[in-house]
């Protein structure tokens, strides 16, 4: 089991969900956050003075999937999050060491999806 | 049988059709208006039939009628400008703070109403005598003044405490109302200058002051026949101190009560680095702060043209309109000026200031010149507000959230010393008792711009004076600031008890500067 941990542009979050869904993805979480690698923020004003702000809204995407499934889920990500611009984020593999379904009590790979 | 029953009931349709009209001759309803009101409605002794004098009566009390509904419906627009006020101050400041901030501008509503009540119309009108357009009801005729060199300096007045006695006269109400939701303008200024950092025990005490004793006595020099209105007949300066509509008395007290209570206060926690740069500190409502504005800009069609407390002096279309031309000036160069020569953006919290700054500074004027004039006034606050605002917070480091001192302070003084220069001789004649109309410098008459000037110069050193007495007097009883902890994590929960904002997420972050 694997956790794909996604970091990408908000507006791009329609369509990865959308891929997610038509891979058959069996579940999502997604979190927005805020931060900033290598794009290191914008500038703003107010009356007058300038000021920088360096983290940037984003979003994460963070599901658990069998080992079998990460490669095609993590090409379908790429493919719809991407624009070639600095800023289009990053994609973490995690181990799971384990998972449990909470109604049924079920242990294992066959807690997830 | 049938036919003649219908040819009866058709009769009978034909006769009330043909009777109707007749009916409205006497009495009926009348849905265009031509046959109500008629010289039944003239208070007479015999009804239908009045005499000449009767006629003459009711001519009297309908002029009189015509202004006091124009001076009550002008003051009740000035009143919803508490509302302009608030939405620009709390949309220009933070969301931690919202609750706090605009329980300021909520509370000094009924405040300063009440010290205006209690004693501060009594201190400026006491002693202003007939009240012309309303009937001239010459009650308040209390003025405590000193003699110097012969002349006599009118200070304070000292008729109508409570409204009681010989000021229950609906004229009288009338010039109070009127006059109370000006005071209230003045005494809401200082709160965005003071926002975020004032403790709201210390606002309180506040606002007793500014409607007792702060606003009434300037403008009782300069409204309530003081030294001030008196500079021509004592002096020859012009018509004395003129300020139509308060841009001296209203905004220029105010933005001065701001400018010493920002001073005194010291900066936000974050505003400054330590080599004295300033950082900006985002209002987290734009799209309130510029309703706000239209709010305070429809208000103004109150705050201008209600100030001849007449609706039968028609010279109210002139002001109304040299209003809405400076407002649009103002706004359109502070615009262009931060466009163009400062930052390269248009920013919308200096197009509010703009726009307020146009309207502050023809306030004064308003009455007395033209219309090309007041395009040019407006023009030049709009780049006065952009460089005073800059000047305020990077030279004097005198941290104001709201651009307030900029646009009414110091806008206020532009705004009477433009009088002087511009105001062409069409209207005011015997204005504070001098014979002849307004005349400013480019009209002949520079002796009306050096009465604006010691207006502007005793508006300073009075209000900056008793500012900084109530001020200090503040700090040591209750303590002007809330702790540097209350001030970072927001006033609203230890000040106010609750958040103005529940449910949403503060940006706690970005919400203070890092003082580098």
């Amino acid at each position: 089991m694997k956790m794909i941990q996604a970091i990408i542009r908000r507006e791009k979050l329609g369509a990865v969900k959308e891929a997610l869904d038509n891979l058959k993805c069996p579940g999502l979480m997604v979190w927005e956050i805020m931060g900033h690698g290598k794009q290191k923020g914008i500038t703003e004003q107010f009356r007058g003075r300038e000021f920088r702000v360096d983290l940037i809204p984003k979003t994460k995407i963070e599901i658990v999937v069998h080992d079998a499934q990460v490669k095609s889920l993590v090409d379908a990500i790429i493919k719809t999050s991407s624009t070639g611009q600095i800023g289009d984020g990053k994609i973490f593999i995690i181990p799971v060491e384990d998972a449990i379904r909470i109604r049924t009590g079920e242990k294992g790979e066959i807690a997830v999806g | 049988m049938k036919k003649k029953a219908c040819g009866l009931i058709f009769a009978l349709f034909v006769a009330v059709f043909l009777i109707l009209p007749a009916l409205s001759l006497a009495g009926g309803p009348d849905p265009n208006g031509a046959n109500t009101g008629t010289a039944a409605d003239i208070t007479a002794a015999t009804a239908g039939s009045p005499t000449p004098a009767e006629v003459a009566n009711q001519v009297g009390h309908n002029k009189v009628a015509i202004n006091m509904m124009w001076t009550l419906i002008t003051g009740f627009l000035v009143m919803f400008m508490q509302a302009g006020f608030a939405m620009v101050e709390t949309g220009m400041t933070r969301a931690k703070n919202v609750a706090h901030t605009m329980a300021m501008n909520f509370m000094i509503y009924p405040l300063g109403m009440l010290g205006f009540y209690i004693c501060g119309f009594a201190f400026m009108f006491g002693g202003m005598g007939a009240i012309g357009t309303m009937g001239g009801y010459a009650g308040l005729n209390h003025e405590v003044s000193i003699t110097l060199f012969g002349k006599t300096f009118g200070l304070f007045g000292g008729k109508g405490f409570f409204l009681t006695g010989q000021s229950y006269d609906v004229a009288v109400f009338a010039l109070f109302l009127f006059q109370m939701v000006f005071m209230d303008t003045t005494a809401t200024i200082p709160t965005g200058a003071m926002a975020e950092r004032w403790k709201y025990s210390a606002f309180f005490i506040y606002g007793w002051f500014v409607g007792t004793i702060i606003y009434p006595i300037y403008g009782n020099w300069v409204w309530g026949g003081g030294w001030l209105a008196m500079l021509g007949q004592n002096f020859h300066l012009g018509h004395g101190h003129v300020d139509f509509a308060g841009s001296s008395v209203v905004h220029m007290t105010g933005g001065v009560i701001g400018l010493v209570g920002a001073w005194i206060l010291g900066p936000r926690i974050g505003k400054y680095n330590r080599d004295g740069s300033p950082n900006p500190i985002p209002g987290h409502n734009i799209p309130m702060a510029m309703i706000g504005t239209f709010i305070l800009a429809f208000g103004w069609f109150g705050f201008n043209p209600g100030s001849t407390l007449a609706g039968t002096d028609l010279r109210i279309a002139i002001v109304a309109v040299n209003t809405m031309l400076a407002s649009a000036t103002g706004a359109l160069a502070a615009t262009l000026w931060m466009w163009l020569v400062r930052t390269k953006k248009p920013d919308p919290s200096m197009m509010c200031n703009g726009m307020l700054a146009g309207l502050v500074a023809i306030t004064a004027p308003c009455a007395f010149v033209n219309s090309v004039s007041a395009c040019i006034i407006g023009l030049i606050s709009g780049v006065l507000v952009v460089e005073a605002a800059f000047f305020i917070e990077g030279v004097l480091k005198i941290d104001d959230p709201v651009g307030a001192i900029a646009v009414h302070g110091v806008n206020g003084a532009w705004g009477v010393l433009s009088l002087g220069l511009f105001a062409d001789g069409t209207y005011g004649d015997g204005w504070n008792g001098v014979a002849g109309t307004v005349k400013g410098l480019f009209y002949g008459d520079s002796s009306q711009f050096i009465a604006e000037c010691v207006g502007v110069l005793a508006n300073l050193v009075y209000v900056g004076l008793i500012s900084l007495i109530v001020f200090k007097l503040i700090d040591v009883v209750v303590g002007l600031r809330p702790s540097p902890e209350v001030e970072v994590d927001g006033l609203d929960i230890p000040e106010m008890g609750l958040p103005g904002y529940v449910g949403i997420k503060l940006d706690k972050y970005s919400e203070t500067p890092l003082s580098r």
